[in-house]
Protein backbone atom coordinates (compact mmCIF):
# COMPACT_ATOMS: atom_id res chain seq x y z
CA UNK A 1 0.00 0.00 0.00
CA UNK A 2 1.67 3.33 -1.18
CA UNK A 3 1.65 5.89 1.58
CA UNK A 4 0.61 9.36 0.45
CA UNK A 5 3.24 11.74 2.80
CA UNK A 6 1.93 14.73 2.96
CA UNK A 7 -0.11 15.04 0.25
CA UNK A 8 2.80 14.93 -2.11
CA UNK A 9 1.40 12.82 -4.93
CA UNK A 10 2.99 9.53 -6.38
CA UNK A 11 5.56 10.39 -8.93
CA UNK A 12 4.66 8.78 -11.99
CA UNK A 13 1.38 10.84 -11.67
CA UNK A 14 2.91 14.03 -11.56
CA UNK A 15 2.35 15.29 -15.83
CA UNK A 16 5.37 16.79 -17.11
CA UNK A 17 5.29 20.63 -16.27
CA UNK A 18 6.91 24.12 -17.38
CA UNK A 19 8.88 25.36 -14.69
CA UNK A 20 9.13 28.40 -16.29
CA UNK A 21 5.22 28.93 -16.83
CA UNK A 22 3.85 31.67 -14.63
CA UNK A 23 0.91 29.80 -14.43
CA UNK A 24 1.58 26.55 -13.19
CA UNK A 25 3.79 27.34 -10.21
CA UNK A 26 2.03 25.00 -7.84
CA UNK A 27 3.64 21.93 -9.81
CA UNK A 28 7.14 23.91 -9.46
CA UNK A 29 9.87 21.22 -8.80
CA UNK A 30 7.52 18.11 -9.89
CA UNK A 31 5.30 18.97 -6.76
CA UNK A 32 7.95 18.35 -4.59
CA UNK A 33 7.03 22.32 -2.89
CA UNK A 34 4.30 22.35 -0.31
CA UNK A 35 2.85 25.04 0.77
CA UNK A 36 1.61 25.75 4.36
CA UNK A 37 1.88 28.44 7.13
CA UNK A 38 4.69 28.17 9.51
CA UNK A 39 2.37 28.26 12.74
CA UNK A 40 0.60 25.30 11.29
CA UNK A 41 3.34 23.20 10.56
CA UNK A 42 5.32 24.22 13.51
CA UNK A 43 2.48 23.51 15.87
CA UNK A 44 2.06 20.33 13.54
CA UNK A 45 6.03 18.92 14.61
CA UNK A 46 5.87 20.31 18.33
CA UNK A 47 2.54 18.23 18.27
CA UNK A 48 4.26 14.64 17.69
CA UNK A 49 7.54 15.61 19.41
CA UNK A 50 6.67 16.21 23.27
CA UNK A 51 9.51 16.06 25.93
CA UNK A 52 8.02 14.95 28.94
CA UNK A 53 9.46 16.14 32.56
CA UNK A 54 7.62 12.95 34.56
CA UNK A 55 7.38 15.20 38.03
CA UNK A 56 6.49 11.70 39.62
CA UNK A 57 5.37 11.74 43.54
CA UNK A 58 3.64 9.19 44.19
CA UNK A 59 1.65 5.45 43.32
CA UNK A 60 0.26 7.11 39.93
CA UNK A 61 4.20 6.78 38.97
CA UNK A 62 3.56 3.09 38.64
CA UNK A 63 0.47 3.51 35.93
CA UNK A 64 2.45 6.36 34.53
CA UNK A 65 4.95 3.20 33.98
CA UNK A 66 2.67 1.31 32.30
CA UNK A 67 1.54 3.91 29.76
CA UNK A 68 4.92 4.86 28.99
CA UNK A 69 5.94 0.63 28.33
CA UNK A 70 5.68 -1.03 25.51
CA UNK A 71 2.06 -2.17 26.14
CA UNK A 72 0.49 1.59 25.79
CA UNK A 73 3.41 2.89 24.38
CA UNK A 74 3.38 7.13 24.61
CA UNK A 75 5.87 6.84 22.14
CA UNK A 76 2.88 5.76 19.47
CA UNK A 77 1.99 9.60 20.09
CA UNK A 78 5.39 11.00 20.25
CA UNK A 79 5.26 11.51 23.53
CA UNK A 80 8.05 8.81 24.73
CA UNK A 81 11.47 10.49 25.51
CA UNK A 82 11.34 11.62 29.24
CA UNK A 83 13.87 14.16 30.03
CA UNK A 84 15.04 14.41 33.40
CA UNK A 85 15.80 17.80 32.84
CA UNK A 86 13.26 20.82 32.78
CA UNK A 87 14.72 22.94 30.57
CA UNK A 88 15.07 20.21 27.86
CA UNK A 89 11.05 19.36 28.32
CA UNK A 90 8.18 20.65 27.11
CA UNK A 91 5.63 18.87 28.86
CA UNK A 92 5.35 18.83 32.39
CA UNK A 93 3.50 15.49 33.47
CA UNK A 94 2.71 15.95 37.24
CA UNK A 95 2.22 12.51 38.26
CA UNK A 96 0.76 12.12 41.59
CA UNK A 97 0.19 13.56 44.95
CA UNK A 98 1.65 17.21 45.64
CA UNK A 99 1.95 17.98 49.20
CA UNK A 100 2.59 21.58 50.67
CA UNK A 101 6.43 20.72 51.12
CA UNK A 102 6.32 19.81 47.73
CA UNK A 103 4.86 22.77 46.13
CA UNK A 104 8.04 25.26 45.72
CA UNK A 105 9.64 22.51 44.07
CA UNK A 106 7.16 21.81 41.37
CA UNK A 107 6.73 25.78 40.64
CA UNK A 108 10.41 25.95 40.58
CA UNK A 109 10.42 22.90 37.74
CA UNK A 110 7.72 24.75 35.91
CA UNK A 111 9.49 28.18 35.72
CA UNK A 112 12.66 26.41 34.69
CA UNK A 113 11.02 24.39 31.91
CA UNK A 114 11.54 26.72 27.99
CA UNK A 115 8.84 27.51 26.13
CA UNK A 116 6.19 26.90 24.77
CA UNK A 117 5.16 24.46 27.34
CA UNK A 118 2.44 22.69 28.30
CA UNK A 119 1.21 20.73 32.14
CA UNK A 120 -0.98 18.03 32.11
CA UNK A 121 -2.55 16.82 35.72
CA UNK A 122 -2.23 12.96 35.62
CA UNK A 123 -4.62 11.39 38.23
CA UNK A 124 -6.88 13.10 40.57
CA UNK A 125 -4.54 14.06 43.17
CA UNK A 126 -2.95 16.09 40.88
CA UNK A 127 -6.00 17.30 39.73
CA UNK A 128 -7.75 18.00 43.22
CA UNK A 129 -6.36 16.59 45.91
CA UNK A 130 -7.96 13.41 45.76
CA UNK A 131 -9.13 12.34 48.81
CA UNK A 132 -6.01 13.73 50.77
CA UNK A 133 -8.08 16.52 51.74
CA UNK A 134 -6.02 17.65 54.83
CA UNK A 135 -3.25 19.77 55.91
CA UNK A 136 -0.35 18.74 54.14
CA UNK A 137 -1.68 18.00 50.20
CA UNK A 138 -2.21 20.66 47.33
CA UNK A 139 -5.71 21.10 46.70
CA UNK A 140 -5.08 20.70 42.87
CA UNK A 141 -1.81 21.89 41.21
CA UNK A 142 -3.84 24.49 39.04
CA UNK A 143 -3.78 26.40 42.44
CA UNK A 144 0.18 26.72 41.79
CA UNK A 145 0.74 26.47 37.65
CA UNK A 146 -1.78 26.43 34.96
CA UNK A 147 -3.06 23.41 33.61
CA UNK A 148 -4.10 22.28 30.01
CA UNK A 149 -5.19 18.51 31.07
CA UNK A 150 -6.95 17.35 34.04
CA UNK A 151 -7.21 13.90 33.73
CA UNK A 152 -8.61 12.52 36.88
CA UNK A 153 -8.52 8.72 38.32
CA UNK A 154 -7.44 7.22 41.00
CA UNK A 155 -5.28 5.71 38.99
CA UNK A 156 -6.45 6.61 35.55
CA UNK A 157 -6.51 3.90 32.97
CA UNK A 158 -4.12 4.04 30.49
CA UNK A 159 -6.89 4.81 28.16
CA UNK A 160 -7.37 8.40 30.00
CA UNK A 161 -4.09 9.24 29.56
CA UNK A 162 -4.00 8.20 25.83
CA UNK A 163 -7.32 10.43 25.60
CA UNK A 164 -5.69 13.06 27.30
CA UNK A 165 -2.66 13.02 25.26
CA UNK A 166 -4.69 13.40 21.87
CA UNK A 167 -6.47 15.89 23.11
CA UNK A 168 -3.67 17.93 24.33
CA UNK A 169 -2.18 17.28 20.98
CA UNK A 170 -5.64 19.06 19.38
CA UNK A 171 -4.61 22.43 21.84
CA UNK A 172 -1.06 22.52 20.47
CA UNK A 173 -2.44 22.28 16.73
CA UNK A 174 -4.80 24.96 17.29
CA UNK A 175 -2.31 27.06 19.42
CA UNK A 176 -1.26 30.55 17.80
CA UNK A 177 2.22 31.73 19.01
CA UNK A 178 0.79 34.63 21.01
CA UNK A 179 -0.30 31.94 23.51
CA UNK A 180 3.78 31.72 24.22
CA UNK A 181 5.58 32.75 26.43
CA UNK A 182 3.43 31.77 29.29
CA UNK A 183 5.78 33.13 31.79
CA UNK A 184 6.22 32.30 35.50
CA UNK A 185 3.80 30.79 37.76
CA UNK A 186 1.49 33.22 39.83
CA UNK A 187 2.71 32.12 43.05
CA UNK A 188 6.71 32.34 41.88
CA UNK A 189 7.19 34.88 44.29
CA UNK A 190 6.65 33.10 47.54
CA UNK A 191 9.50 30.14 46.15
CA UNK B 1 1.57 -17.79 82.57
CA UNK B 2 5.54 -16.67 83.42
CA UNK B 3 5.33 -13.54 84.96
CA UNK B 4 7.35 -11.31 82.43
CA UNK B 5 11.39 -10.69 83.64
CA UNK B 6 11.03 -7.32 82.35
CA UNK B 7 8.36 -6.34 84.18
CA UNK B 8 9.80 -8.35 87.06
CA UNK B 9 13.06 -6.53 86.97
CA UNK B 10 11.50 -3.22 86.37
CA UNK B 11 8.93 -3.55 89.10
CA UNK B 12 11.55 -4.68 91.38
CA UNK B 13 14.44 -2.09 90.57
CA UNK B 14 11.62 0.99 89.93
CA UNK B 15 8.80 0.49 91.59
CA UNK B 16 7.95 4.10 92.27
CA UNK B 17 7.95 4.78 88.85
CA UNK B 18 5.56 2.39 87.38
CA UNK B 19 2.05 3.67 87.51
CA UNK B 20 0.26 0.60 85.56
CA UNK B 21 1.17 -2.37 83.67
CA UNK B 22 -0.74 -4.54 81.37
CA UNK B 23 0.17 -8.01 79.34
CA UNK B 24 -1.74 -9.41 76.32
CA UNK B 25 -1.05 -12.30 74.76
CA UNK B 26 2.45 -11.82 75.45
CA UNK B 27 2.44 -7.96 74.64
CA UNK B 28 4.00 -6.65 77.55
CA UNK B 29 3.32 -3.07 78.56
CA UNK B 30 4.14 -0.40 81.41
CA UNK B 31 3.47 3.24 81.91
CA UNK B 32 5.94 4.94 83.69
CA UNK B 33 6.36 8.38 85.38
CA UNK B 34 7.81 10.94 83.00
CA UNK B 35 10.79 11.86 85.21
CA UNK B 36 12.02 8.59 85.46
CA UNK B 37 11.91 7.88 81.61
CA UNK B 38 15.42 8.07 80.27
CA UNK B 39 16.89 6.25 84.10
CA UNK B 40 14.04 3.65 83.01
CA UNK B 41 15.38 2.99 78.93
CA UNK B 42 18.96 3.35 79.96
CA UNK B 43 18.50 0.26 82.45
CA UNK B 44 16.57 -1.69 79.87
CA UNK B 45 19.15 -1.25 77.34
CA UNK B 46 22.20 -1.80 79.85
CA UNK B 47 20.71 -4.70 82.09
CA UNK B 48 22.89 -7.99 80.89
CA UNK B 49 19.45 -9.62 81.41
CA UNK B 50 17.36 -7.85 78.80
CA UNK B 51 19.92 -5.55 76.58
CA UNK B 52 17.01 -3.70 74.92
CA UNK B 53 19.48 -2.15 71.95
CA UNK B 54 16.97 -1.84 69.43
CA UNK B 55 14.93 1.08 69.83
CA UNK B 56 11.83 -0.03 67.55
CA UNK B 57 9.61 2.82 67.44
CA UNK B 58 8.82 6.08 69.40
CA UNK B 59 5.20 7.72 68.92
CA UNK B 60 2.89 9.52 70.73
CA UNK B 61 -1.62 9.70 71.10
CA UNK B 62 -3.69 11.98 72.26
CA UNK B 63 -6.04 11.48 74.12
CA UNK B 64 -8.21 14.94 74.12
CA UNK B 65 -10.63 15.44 77.23
CA UNK B 66 -8.22 13.27 79.27
CA UNK B 67 -5.58 14.60 81.91
CA UNK B 68 -2.51 14.03 81.08
CA UNK B 69 -3.63 14.53 77.92
CA UNK B 70 -0.52 12.83 75.71
CA UNK B 71 0.78 9.62 76.11
CA UNK B 72 4.42 9.21 74.58
CA UNK B 73 4.98 5.36 73.10
CA UNK B 74 8.38 3.62 73.38
CA UNK B 75 8.64 0.13 71.59
CA UNK B 76 11.58 -1.23 72.07
CA UNK B 77 13.26 -4.90 71.11
CA UNK B 78 16.06 -7.27 72.38
CA UNK B 79 18.22 -8.87 69.44
CA UNK B 80 19.85 -10.41 72.13
CA UNK B 81 16.91 -12.32 73.65
CA UNK B 82 14.19 -11.55 71.27
CA UNK B 83 12.20 -9.72 73.60
CA UNK B 84 9.99 -6.97 73.28
CA UNK B 85 8.59 -4.34 75.47
CA UNK B 86 6.04 -0.91 75.32
CA UNK B 87 6.51 2.03 77.34
CA UNK B 88 4.44 4.46 77.99
CA UNK B 89 4.56 7.65 79.88
CA UNK B 90 1.77 10.57 80.08
CA UNK B 91 2.49 14.12 79.47
CA UNK B 92 0.60 16.54 80.49
CA UNK B 93 -0.60 19.75 77.94
CA UNK B 94 0.72 22.51 80.32
CA UNK B 95 4.17 20.55 80.80
CA UNK B 96 4.28 19.23 77.28
CA UNK B 97 8.09 17.86 77.20
CA UNK B 98 9.58 14.84 78.30
CA UNK B 99 13.03 14.03 78.09
CA UNK B 100 15.27 13.04 75.12
CA UNK B 101 16.59 9.05 74.76
CA UNK B 102 18.63 10.22 71.96
CA UNK B 103 21.06 9.80 73.81
CA UNK B 104 20.44 6.44 74.40
CA UNK B 105 20.12 5.18 71.39
CA UNK B 106 20.56 8.06 68.00
CA UNK B 107 17.73 6.30 66.15
CA UNK B 108 15.72 8.04 68.25
CA UNK B 109 16.51 11.44 67.02
CA UNK B 110 14.37 11.47 63.61
CA UNK B 111 11.02 10.02 66.03
CA UNK B 112 11.27 12.57 68.63
CA UNK B 113 11.49 15.32 65.53
CA UNK B 114 8.62 13.66 64.35
CA UNK B 115 6.39 14.11 67.74
CA UNK B 116 7.26 17.24 67.88
CA UNK B 117 6.52 18.21 64.63
CA UNK B 118 3.28 16.76 64.61
CA UNK B 119 2.13 16.89 68.15
CA UNK B 120 3.93 19.87 69.72
CA UNK B 121 5.73 17.44 72.51
CA UNK B 122 8.94 19.26 72.98
CA UNK B 123 11.82 16.44 73.92
CA UNK B 124 14.75 17.74 76.36
CA UNK B 125 18.22 17.38 75.71
CA UNK B 126 17.20 16.43 71.96
CA UNK B 127 20.26 18.20 69.75
CA UNK B 128 17.72 19.40 67.09
CA UNK B 129 14.65 19.22 67.77
CA UNK B 130 12.91 21.13 64.61
CA UNK B 131 10.15 20.16 62.40
CA UNK B 132 10.67 16.66 59.98
CA UNK B 133 8.30 16.37 58.12
CA UNK B 134 6.11 19.78 57.57
CA UNK B 135 7.50 23.61 56.60
CA UNK B 136 9.09 25.47 58.75
CA UNK B 137 6.98 28.29 58.64
CA UNK B 138 3.65 25.34 59.44
CA UNK B 139 1.68 26.62 62.56
CA UNK B 140 -0.11 24.33 65.00
CA UNK B 141 0.80 20.38 64.90
CA UNK B 142 -2.02 18.74 62.88
CA UNK B 143 -2.16 14.88 64.86
CA UNK B 144 -3.68 17.04 68.06
CA UNK B 145 -7.23 16.32 67.63
CA UNK B 146 -8.03 19.80 68.31
CA UNK B 147 -6.32 20.96 65.10
CA UNK B 148 -9.30 22.03 62.82
CA UNK B 149 -9.66 19.30 60.03
CA UNK B 150 -10.37 21.84 57.71
CA UNK B 151 -7.86 24.40 58.41
CA UNK B 152 -5.72 24.99 55.38
CA UNK B 153 -2.14 26.73 55.52
CA UNK B 154 -0.39 26.22 52.25
CA UNK B 155 3.02 27.37 51.71
CA UNK B 156 2.07 28.83 48.41
CA UNK B 157 -1.63 29.08 46.42
CA UNK B 158 -4.68 29.64 47.87
CA UNK B 159 -6.89 28.74 50.53
CA UNK B 160 -9.43 26.52 49.04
Amino acid sequence: MGMMRFGIPKRETVPAVNPTSPDDDTRLLGGSIILTKLEAINNWGRKYSFFQYPFVTACCGMEFMSVAGPKYDLDRFGAALPRFSPRQADLLMVVGTISHKQAPILVKVYNQMAEPKWVFAFGVCAVSGGFYDNYATVQGIDTLIPVDVYVPGCPPRPEMVIDGLIRLQQMVVEGKWSDFPKGASPVTNIE
Amino acid sequence: MEANITTNKLSARFSDSIIETHSHRGDETLVVRKQDIQDICQFLRDDTELLYNFMMDLTAVDYLGQEPRFEVVYHLYSLAFNRRIRIKTRVSESDCSVDSIVSLWPSANWFEREVYDLYGITFKGHPELRRILLYEDFQGHPLRKDYPIKKRQPLIGPNC
